[in-house]
């Protein structure tokens, strides 16, 4: 990742591209924990996002005052502050929401797409930019979480945020909702992410190269140091 | 798949076995289980098996296609997946349950691992698991023998004898060995599938190794726990497994060694499932537990090339 990539490039790459469930596989966790129902899902998905954008900006923000030696600790307290105001939100306006999360909510401190994003962008780019990583992967997870929820529910329950579906309610495949079934959803997800990736990769390389005379020798746009562009 | 390169030392003699071949007999070898289970428990469980076969090469067909691969539907071996399946279903099961069944064998378990030689399980079996645990109550109904014949469109349901056996009954061995009691449609019949079992063997499709130490291993354990080891043998799916499913050439160890090790275990752990655990039947999961563990028996039983020195440091 070069300096110089434009912001809005910040905000979409987490969505497919670097998506963090699907495609750098962080949080596997609570994805497989939290997406036994659409909406317990959901809600996951907006906490750690809430969390997630704040973190990254507030230690964005404080990247040059923290020593590197006491960088880890430093952000756990960070992001740990931000978790507790948001579960003391959830618990005080969604007390449904809180008990079907149970102790995932409180866990989002330890999640590493957190962590991960902290360390990998936000302790090494502006301010702007990591709230926009923030948001981007935070939507990302969400969307994974909320078509994995989707999935496991209409499949599993036979219903969609409760609401029952005609057919598949009388005879749900239980499977979906246990945990064989959820890494099953979660492997073709991933096996359907990576295509699309590859797919999008070779077009932009055919694109790209197409008309480029060192075409031949190198390793597409992505390869720094023979591309001629 | 890419055609494979055979390496090995001359003479090459080839015996003319095909897949096809090979699939073509084990089908063979299946039809007096088919037959035997049209007869105790209907003409819908010939309906069973034709949506399990159906749905099993359609799913075949169609998932090599989308991946751009050679289509495979013609070595039968989907055919067989299908029939395989359907005999470890309850006649009562609901044709779309089947259906996702067959679905899961051939998509999930066999083709994304690569078709035919790579999966690791055995599709029929996984897929029995799976729909197990989909729908627990559909797949431990089980219907009367001869249910068709009373007249009333329910099926009557009734027990299996191990279930029978664990509240304290017995059942009459002949009923047992003739298939007459509840039960998946073709596990009930002891002599319909030890009819396939000497086609096999006269046909050379399969080695004995597996099956008989397999089955030895139960009466063995039944024997030493003082159970009627005649019972333990003919009820349940262990024959059907022991046969059919634990002797599949791509989930079973290659020399003898590592099938007697991987046969005795399948029977522990039948033994075990059956007697220690809370399910009644549990040919379906040690099959499948040794089936993971297949990889490790190869490496710990290859055999020593000639003229190479033991090494000391075995990497197991």
């Amino acid at each position: 990742m070069a300096e110089k990539t434009p912001l809005t490039k910040e905000f979409t790459k987490g969505i497919i591209k670097e998506n963090p469930v699907l495609c750098l596989v962080l949080g596997t966790c609570p994805t497989l924990a939290v997406t036994t129902g659409v909406s317990s899902a959901l809600g996951m998905g907006i906490a750690a996002t809430a969390v997630l954008v704040c973190s990254n900006s507030v230690i964005s923000a404080l990247r040059k005052v923290i020593p590197a030696k006491v960088r880890i600790p430093a952000y756990i307290t960070i992001i740990a502050s931000f978790v507790t105001i948001v579960q003391m939100m959830i618990k005080a306006y969604a007390p449904a929401l809180n008990d079907s999360l149970g102790v995932y909510l409180p866990l989002i401190v330890v999640n590493c797409i957190i962590l991960g994003r902290a360390e990998m962008f936000a302790s090494k780019n502006s301010i702007a930019a990591s709230a926009l990583d923030g948001l981007g992967m935070g939507i990302g997870f969400t969307a994974a979480l909320f078509l994995m929820g989707s999935i496991r529910e209409i499949l599993g329950a036979g219903s969609w945020f409760g609401m029952n579906i005609p057919l598949l309610g009388q005879n749900p495949i239980l499977i979906f909702i246990l945990p064989p079934g959820g890494f099953f959803v979660f492997g073709m997800l991933m096996a359907i992410a990576n295509r699309l990736n590859t797919n999008a990769e070779r077009k932009a390389r055919e694109t790209a190269c197409a008309a480029c005379p060192m075409s031949e020798s190198c390793n597409g746009p992505d390869d720094e140091k023979e591309c001629v562009k | 798949m890419e055609e494979l390169l055979i390496i090995s030392p001359s003479p090459h003699i080839t015996s003319g076995a095909s897949t096809r071949k090979i699939m073509l007999d084990v089908i063979i070898a299946l039809l007096p289980a088919v037959a035997a289970s049209a007869v105790i428990f209907g003409l819908r469980s010939l309906l069973i098996i034709a949506v399990t076969v159906t749905v099993s090469v359609l799913s075949e067909y169609i998932s090599r296609k989308v991946m751009k691969r050679d289509n495979t539907i013609t070595d039968l071996s989907a055919v067989v997946t299908g029939i395989l399946l359907a005999l470890n279903l309850p006649v009562g099961i609901n044709p779309l349950c089947a259906a996702f069944g067959a679905v899961t064998a051939i998509v999930v378990v066999k083709q994304m691992f690569g078709g035919i030689g790579n999966n690791f399980v055995n599709p029929a079996l996984t897929a029995r698991i799976v729909l197990l645990s989909s729908f627990p109550s559909q797949m431990t109904t089980w219907a009367q023998p001869f249910w068709y014949k009373s007249g009333s469109v329910d099926a009557v349901t009734c027990a299996t004898p191990l279930a029978l056996h664990n509240a304290g009954e017995t059942v009459p061995v002949l009923d047992l060995f003739f298939g007459t009691t509840g039960g998946c449609m073709g596990e009930t019949c002891a002599m319909a599938i030890l009819i396939g079992f000497v086609y096999l063997l006269i046909r050379r499709v399969i080695s004995p190794v597996i099956p008989l130490t397999y089955i030895g291993t139960v009466a063995l354990m039944s024997l030493m726990f003082g159970q009627d080891f005649l019972f333990e043998l003919l009820s349940g799916g262990l024959l059907l497994g022991a046969v059919f499913m634990a002797t599949d050439y791509t989930t079973s160890p290659i020399n003898t060694k590592g099938r007697v090790v991987f046969a005795v275990g399948c029977g522990v752990l039948t033994f075990l499932i059956r007697h220690f655990a809370n399910l009644p039947e549990g040919v379906s999961f040690s099959i499948m537990i040794m089936n993971i563990l297949v990889p490790l028996i190869e490496r710990a039983t290859a055999p020593r090339p000639f003229g190479e020195k033991e090494s000391k440091n075995v990497t197991v």
